[in-house]
């Protein structure tokens, strides 16, 4: 039984393409992306980010100062813009706040304001810092906290986190939450900031490259870290609602290993299958997958293996990866903005860095930009811990 | 409103080292005496992972097994949520320690075990399990939000849900970012359909500003108010005691989480 399609009222995204989805949509179709040599606080690593410019001068202030994190920031720019908090008030009037949930993905919430606790430890007792307040910036929670304060919403709301796949993960939760009848629409999607933690973590397990990332590439040799803040408002349509929607979810775990990828993507698949048939569509029947596409070289071997076994090697795909960099906790919902963004302006964006696929991997891997019609799109995310979750997003009415 | 079903249970925390042992006390047979935690082993790791699992793991694996195998099903076909207030505090410790050095010599194995979903992780491997699972947060509301999640999946997709809410103390230095008094642990298997095992039928409501359901015995309320997880302990109490009504547990700022419950044996 496919499930009922519930409406993407408005969205947004703030990455390294810039701020709000016009930027990102102008530069996707442009062929501009937002990556650079790392420049991130004192990280002297050989490796290019997607950073945010001006979050270091736009604290948050006011009645939530206590919640000013680098990572509330983010979700303060993307609450800023595109009309967002505008139509979330609307909503919430037609509703009542009680009636809208918040559902927000991270996987380091605000764990950089508590590395820089860590560097300004009392030197003879140890001790943090006084006034370090985890409860409003590190907490797992707080995104999901401060979006609900800044909103006015008084619905249910949850902190989910399962690494990469965790704002792709918050779609299927607000799905059943509504469905479930303990709201009637609800704020949906991922902050999630560059840290220290990530940058000297990922390069531990050797997985940075020293260039632009190179989804699907035959010398690709890493990923590229990103940050960004991506929301949506998702409503029931009514009878006479257009536009973009979100059609199925799939979700499965790897039961493999922590840090590295089922090498046959048996997990990946299964979420695959489950949002198309949650969505009751055919895999012949969608456009376009963005794909996780990470660019490590085990990380793209298994997705490709996956995606063929449900898809064929027909469906073109690509990996967004290369222009925002990898934004992990808030990857899904940035590449659900992105699908949202082709869907409406009839584009699929090409695989920017990538010059020569792998003759190894047989997904059909755009690497051009191109403009055409597209009804359906699948966009996967998955995680470390084996978490996977794939989302399908179509054109209503 | 919908009736899900409890069919099994795990729990772990001092003086609590499994549910069958932990009944007397929360019947209120004995008044709670603060002990220190007894190891926590669960067997399903291997030595390899054992190695690699820190307190906050095996915590989490230990509540789930038991509930898994109190309820007479087989993990392997049951999907999960977990639920942590702090996640794993000895991981972030390690990590900020080691930013602070001057190569930022982060262990990999700590940088992989730092996700929320690490316990989750190794769950699915232990387990063999493909099923989905989610790991969450929701401050204080932890265990909440998870009931709630668990109830959105039975009612939505139809499926047997394994409930796992853990929450261990931080080390110093950051001990002193939270009021924990000890680690705490509690698993729920929670089912569409009531089964011979079943012990109790539970219905969920939200409801807005109210006092929350504390405990008599001092022990235990010291337990419950020092730990996200052990705000579950007014409901474990009940369904202990078999009791019929209905428990308000803490969840957001502004809102309760009122679970009504009637035994099933």
């Amino acid at each position: 039984m496919p499930i009922k399609p519930l409406l993407i009222s408005a969205y947004t995204t703030v990455n390294a393409l810039g701020r709000g989805i016009d930027e990102s949509a102008f530069k996707l179709r442009q062929g501009k992306g937002g990556l650079r040599p790392c420049d991130f606080a004192d990280a002297a690593l050989n490796t290019w980010i997607g950073r945010v410019e001006g979050l270091e001068e736009q604290p948050v202030t006011g009645e939530l100062a206590a919640f000013d994190s680098r990572n509330n920031r983010l979700a303060q720019a993307g609450l800023t813009q595109d009309g967002f908090a505008e139509a979330v008030a609307a909503a919430r009037t037609r509703l009542g706040p009680s009636r809208i949930g918040v559902f927000i993905g991270t996987s380091t919430s605000g764990i950089l304001e508590t590395e820089g606790a860590y560097r300004k430890r009392d030197p003879a007792s140890g001790r943090l810092p006084n006034g370090i307040s985890a409860r409003y910036t590190h907490d797992i929670f707080v995104a999901a906290e401060f979006i609900r304060l800044y909103l006015g919403l008084k619905g249910p709301a949850t902190g989910i986190s399962t690494a990469c796949s965790s704002s792709a993960k918050a779609f299927a939760t607000a799905y059943r939450y509504m469905q479930a009848g303990l709201c009637d629409a609800a704020v949906v999607g991922g902050v999630d900031s560059l840290c220290l933690t990530t940058l000297y973590g990922f390069k531990s397990l050797d997985l940075t490259s020293s260039r632009p990332c190179r989804p699907w590439d035959a010398e690709r040799d890493g990923l590229s870290l990103g940050e960004a803040a991506s929301l949506a408002l998702l409503t029931w349509p009514a009878a006479d609602d257009h536009g973009t929607a979100l059609l199925g979810y799939g979700e499965s775990s790897d039961a493999y290993h922590m840090s590295a990828a089922h090498p046959q993507g048996t997990g990946a698949a299964l979420a695959m299958q489950e949002a198309l048939a949650k969505a009751g569509l055919d895999a012949a029947q969608v456009d376009y997958i963005n794909l996780h596409g990470t660019a490590t070289p085990s990380n793209d071997a298994a997705e490709d293996k996956a995606v063929v076994r449900v898809f064929g090697a027909a469906t073109p795909c690509s990996s967004t990866k290369g222009w925002t960099g990898h934004t992990l906790g808030a990857a899904g919902a940035t590449e659900a903005v992105i699908a949202c963004l082709c869907i409406e302006h009839g584009f699929i964006p090409g695989t920017l860095n990538t010059r020569q696929p792998d003759p190894g991997l047989l997904a059909n891997i755009l690497l051009e930009t191109r403009e055409q019609p597209v009804n359906y799109v699948l966009s996967n995310s998955f995680g470390f811990g084996g978490s996977n979750c794939s989302l399908l997003f179509g054109r209503l009415g | 409103m919908t009736t899900v079903y409890l069919d099994g249970l795990g729990l772990f925390g001092p003086g609590l080292a499994g549910w069958r042992e932990g009944i007397a006390l929360l019947q209120g047979m004995h008044s709670y005496q603060e002990e220190q935690i007894p190891a926590v082993t669960p067997s399903l790791l291997s030595p390899n992972e054992r190695r690699r699992a820190t307190g906050a793991i095996r915590l989490a694996l230990q509540v789930a097994e038991e509930a898994i195998k109190n309820s007479g099903l087989k993990a392997q076909t049951i999907r999960s949520v977990f639920a942590s207030s702090g996640g794993d505090g000895e991981i972030i410790d390690k990590i900020c320690t080691a930013l602070t050095l001057p190569e930022r010599p982060i262990s990999p194995t700590h940088f992989h075990n730092s996700v929320h979903n690490t316990p989750a992780g190794y769950w699915a491997i232990a387990t063999g399990c493909h099923q989905a699972s989610v790991s969450l947060s929701a401050y204080d509301g932890s265990f909440s939000a998870g009931l709630l999640e668990a109830l959105t999946l039975i009612l939505v997709e139809g499926d047997t849900v394994l409930l796992v809410a853990y929450d261990y103390p931080p080390p110093f230095p950051l001990s002193g970012t939270r009021f924990f008094t000890a680690p705490f642990a509690t698993a729920l298997v929670l089912s569409p359909d009531r089964g011979d095992l079943s012990l109790a039928a539970l219905t969920l409501e939200l409801i807005g500003q109210g006092e929350e359901d504390t405990l008599d015995d001092v022990g235990l309320e010291r337990l419950r108010t020092g730990n996200p997880a052990a705000r579950s302990l007014p409901l474990l109490q009940a369904i202990a005691r078999g009791s019929v009504g209905s428990v308000v547990l803490p969840y957001l700022a502004d809102s309760r989480l009122a679970v009504g419950l009637a035994p099933c044996q």
